[in-house]
């Protein structure tokens, strides 16, 4: 719904094209749509005023790139703005002497009873650690019966249930039955409270001081609003954290509370929840936050949605075929298939850098009926034809057109669509798949913008672009 | 229920001692639905615990730039950044301000009446959309009622308030569902709820097929002469597409009963929610026809702005506001009170 920043800004700086430098009544435009867009995103006011600021003096003067829009270049400055105050290098989760203790905080719904459970999911499998899940949610109804739950579910020990004790009893009790059970560490899951709740907040605090956690964890929404600011401030002075975890990040927000919450807090954000999976915790890169507040697509999301929803033994075959530069109907048949159970050519533009405004113009395009004219044109082929496209002469296209519906011209365009696939095949074999699947993980680097520029360089159609669909080797 | 006594100091943990105005009315909606309030005891005030502690930064904020004096881009500056701050959204809060300013600007102007204008403003916005449910029992079973949101909004909690008063307050015989057979222990959760009220609780295991439950929920519920049944729902983000079609699945089997089930369709949406509440209605009103809007979690620091803009794009009835844990902390929501509550006016 919201345009992205990218396509504002290109009709900002549309009459700009060919200036000598960014001069500070460009970049006070600019200012306003990015000020916006960050505002859209759900930051803070306060951090979004202190950012423009921090972005205006390093944009004023710049010299316009020639091969590149002053809005693209300001998007740039911008998103690496971002970048660096998002935090630079990824936080790991910390240990003390065992058993070392972790506190989650946070409001009512911001998930910290799954996120529990997907920590010490995630710390018995990858770190072997021994864990002690504790709920000291006294108020919520079943809130103690949802944690231990999870932990029959996830097979992570939880601390037995014992009605009518107090929450700071219970963190007492957990770590003593962690030190005679040789547990390594207790992950204290607390009640939701809101900030403005004194007892609630002095409860908290009582905890903390008492059982001095190495980690306190303030869980939060990634679909927060304004609000994150003084959630993450009042938290932070009240309980001291360490870090921060931001859940459902699957979603659609744009995630500006992640920024408000680093800026007034200077603590790092420690991991992301990003789906309902247990393993679904992800470390933070600020990067693919930076670009999704920007509105400026995500390519990795693109690649974790291909991911999800391709078949998996499909995509195992096609990527072996990829090795070997080899690219038939067949292939391209199934890729159509994807691309529509991704949510069709529109949807996967729409995460593409840089093609945001692409899609309005694919609407018009009326793609759909394109696709489903070339897989007419497909099916209308024998196997061998599919499998072997240079079979191909002129008679087999004129049965091909009739069968079809369609002519030898829109047979000959889809024939060189595939030759064009086969030339894109033959880079990437020559790059390697784990280079290419490298870049696309530190995506919008200038690598990456380049790669991208160059892999639709003179040709603009989308469809070439998503038959080269590089994205079908498996994740991570 | 030691859940909610926790705060006895502050608040009354009795459901019965006060009368809060209805928030959904039965057949015929009185004109003023909040006839019940007692001297005192407003919504408004009641409200006046949280959300009037963060209006009070903004009305500070507001304070800050209007003694007595001409009204200058400066101010209208200011004014828009409390706006902004108040989740209203920046298209919005400009929007408002750009009418606030009309006819106004370079005049001398007061605190006081910058704020009533701007809560008329605000008031003007939420006047259509505030609306009390209409219950309406058809005469061969019960009034249904799906409960959808995304995750962690406060749906069980929403249902569990609701049940409380319609059995308490109004006597009806009300039944749950519990359509959220994913997450763990969310059954047991609506079940407690569903004692202390005195509901009856339909549930099947948790893993069983939504769908199912929904269906089966609505035979049993006519069976036992229930007048109302409420389906709760898995949490579920918007952009899943799988999950929203098993929400979608939820209301086409419903329709296998009949064709106007489920009779209203209710959105929870956190107050902490920022802009993205606007893809959130959005996406869940294409699926399942929401009919309206309960908006939760008023009573902490997060002003729940982004309904004006909702209600501005959507007009989506707002039916209720969460202000609290307990059962009668789920109240009308009236939108003169809250638009003065958002610009800092009190009580």
């Amino acid at each position: 719904m919201f345009d992205s920043l990218g396509d504002k800004l290109g009709k900002v700086f549309g009459k700009l094209r060919g200036k000598g430098g960014l001069n500070e009544d460009d970049v006070a435009d600019a200012m306003r749509e990015i000020r916006v867009a960050l505002l859209e995103a759900d930051v803070a006011l306060p951090v979004v005023k202190n950012f423009i600021e921090t972005v205006k003096l390093k944009a004023v003067g710049q010299d316009v790139i020639k091969s590149v829009t002053p809005g693209q270049q300001v998007v740039k400055i911008v998103h690496d703005a971002l970048v660096e105050m998002l935090g630079g290098d990824t936080q790991e989760l910390t240990f003390s002497a065992p058993p070392s203790a972790y506190l989650m905080v946070g409001l009512q719904g911001s998930g910290k009873t799954t996120t529990t459970a997907k920590i010490a999911k995630f710390l018995t499998d990858k770190q072997r650690k021994k864990i002690l899940m504790a709920s000291l949610d006294v108020y919520r109804p079943a809130a103690q019966d949802q944690l231990a739950q999870l932990g029959t579910q996830t097979g992570i020990a939880t601390l037995p249930i014992v009605a009518g004790q107090k929450p700071l009893d219970i963190a007492h009790r957990a770590m003593d039955m962690a030190r005679k059970e040789g547990f390594d560490l207790v992950i204290l899951d607390t009640a939701g409270r809101l900030t403005i709740d004194e007892e609630m907040m002095a409860e908290v605090e009582a905890i903390q001081r008492a059982m001095n956690p190495v980690e306190t964890l303030l869980v939060a929404d990634a679909m927060t609003g304004q609000d994150a600011v003084n959630t993450a401030k009042i938290f932070n002075d009240r309980v001291p954290v360490t870090g921060i975890v931001l859940t459902r990040v699957d979603g659609d927000a744009r995630g500006g509370a992640a920024l408000s919450m680093k800026a007034v807090t200077g603590k790092p954000i420690k991991l992301i929840g990003v789906g309902e999976k247990w393993d679904a915790l992800e470390p933070f890169h600020p990067d693919r936050i930076a670009g999704r507040i920007l509105g400026m697509g995500d390519v990795v999301s693109l690649v974790e949605k291909a991911v999800e929803t391709i078949d998996r033994d499909e995509a195992e075959k096609m990527a072996a075929k990829f090795q070997k530069g080899e690219f038939d109907f067949n292939d391209l048949l199934s890729q159509m298939n994807q691309v529509k159970k991704m949510g069709g050519v529109g949807g996967l533009v729409k995460m593409l850098p840089g093609l945001g405004n692409m899609s309005a113009q694919l609407e018009k395009a009326n793609l759909g009926d394109a696709t489903k004219k070339q897989e007419a044109i497909i099916l209308s082929m024998t196997l061998e034809e599919r499998s072997r496209p240079v079979l191909l002469n002129a008679s087999r296209k004129r049965r091909i057109a009739a069968g079809s519906g369609t002519t030898v011209q829109d047979i000959n365009k889809l024939y060189k669509q595939l030759q064009d696939m086969q030339t894109v095949m033959k880079r990437m074999k020559k790059m390697g798949m784990g280079k290419m699947m490298g870049m696309m993980q530190g995506m919008m680097g200038e690598k990456d913008q380049a790669l991208i520029a160059e892999s639709m360089k003179g040709n603009a159609d989308p469809r070439d672009l998503l038959g080269a669909n590089p994205f079908l080797k498996g994740k991570r | 229920m030691a859940f909610w006594n926790r705060n006895k100091s502050e608040k009354e943990p009795t459901l019965v001692a006060e009368q809060p105005a209805p928030v959904a009315v039965p057949e015929q909606p009185p004109v003023t639905a909040r006839a019940g309030d007692r001297e005192g005891e407003t919504w408004v005030s009641r409200l006046g615990m949280g959300l009037g502690k963060s209006s009070a930064k903004l009305g500070q904020d507001l304070g800050d730039l209007f003694t007595k004096k001409k009204l200058d881009q400066d101010t209208l500056n200011g004014l828009e950044d409390a706006l902004i701050m108040a989740d209203l959204g920046p298209v919005t809060a400009a929007r408002i301000v750009a009418q606030f300013s009309e006819g106004r600007f370079g005049k001398d102007i007061g605190d006081d009446e910058v704020r009533a204008a701007l809560a008329d403003i605000v008031a003007g916005i939420l006047l259509p959309v505030a609306k009390p449910l209409v219950l309406h029992k058809p005469g061969n079973g019960p009034f249904v009622i799906l409960v959808c949101g995304v995750n962690g909004a406060g749906k069980t909690t929403t249902i569990g308030k609701l049940a409380d008063q319609w059995v308490k307050r109004d006597g009806r015989k009300v039944a749950i569902a519990a359509g959220d057979t994913f997450r763990a222990a969310a059954v047991e959760q609506l079940k407690i709820w569903a004692d202390r009220a005195g509901a009856m609780m339909i549930s099947k295991d948790t893993g069983a097929d939504a769908a199912a439950v929904a269906y089966e929920a609505y035979q049993q519920a006519k069976d036992a002469g229930a007048d109302i049944l409420m389906i709760d729902t898995a949490g579920r983000l918007h952009n899943k597409k799988n999950l929203m079609d098993e929400l979608e699945k939820i209301v086409r089997v419903l329709k296998k009963h009949d064709d106007t089930i489920p009779h209203a369709t209710l959105l929870v949406l956190d107050s902490t929610t920022g802009q993205n509440a606007h893809a959130q209605v959005e996406t869940f009103r294409e699926i399942t026809n929401v009919t309206g809007l309960i908006v939760t979690k008023l009573d902490g620091s997060a002003k729940g702005g982004v309904v004006v803009g909702l209600a501005d794009r959507f007009g989506l009835p707002i039916h209720a506001v969460g202000v609290g844990e307990g059962a009668a902390d789920l109240q009308p929501f009236d939108a003169h009170d809250f638009a003065r509550s958002l610009v800092g006016i009190r009580g």
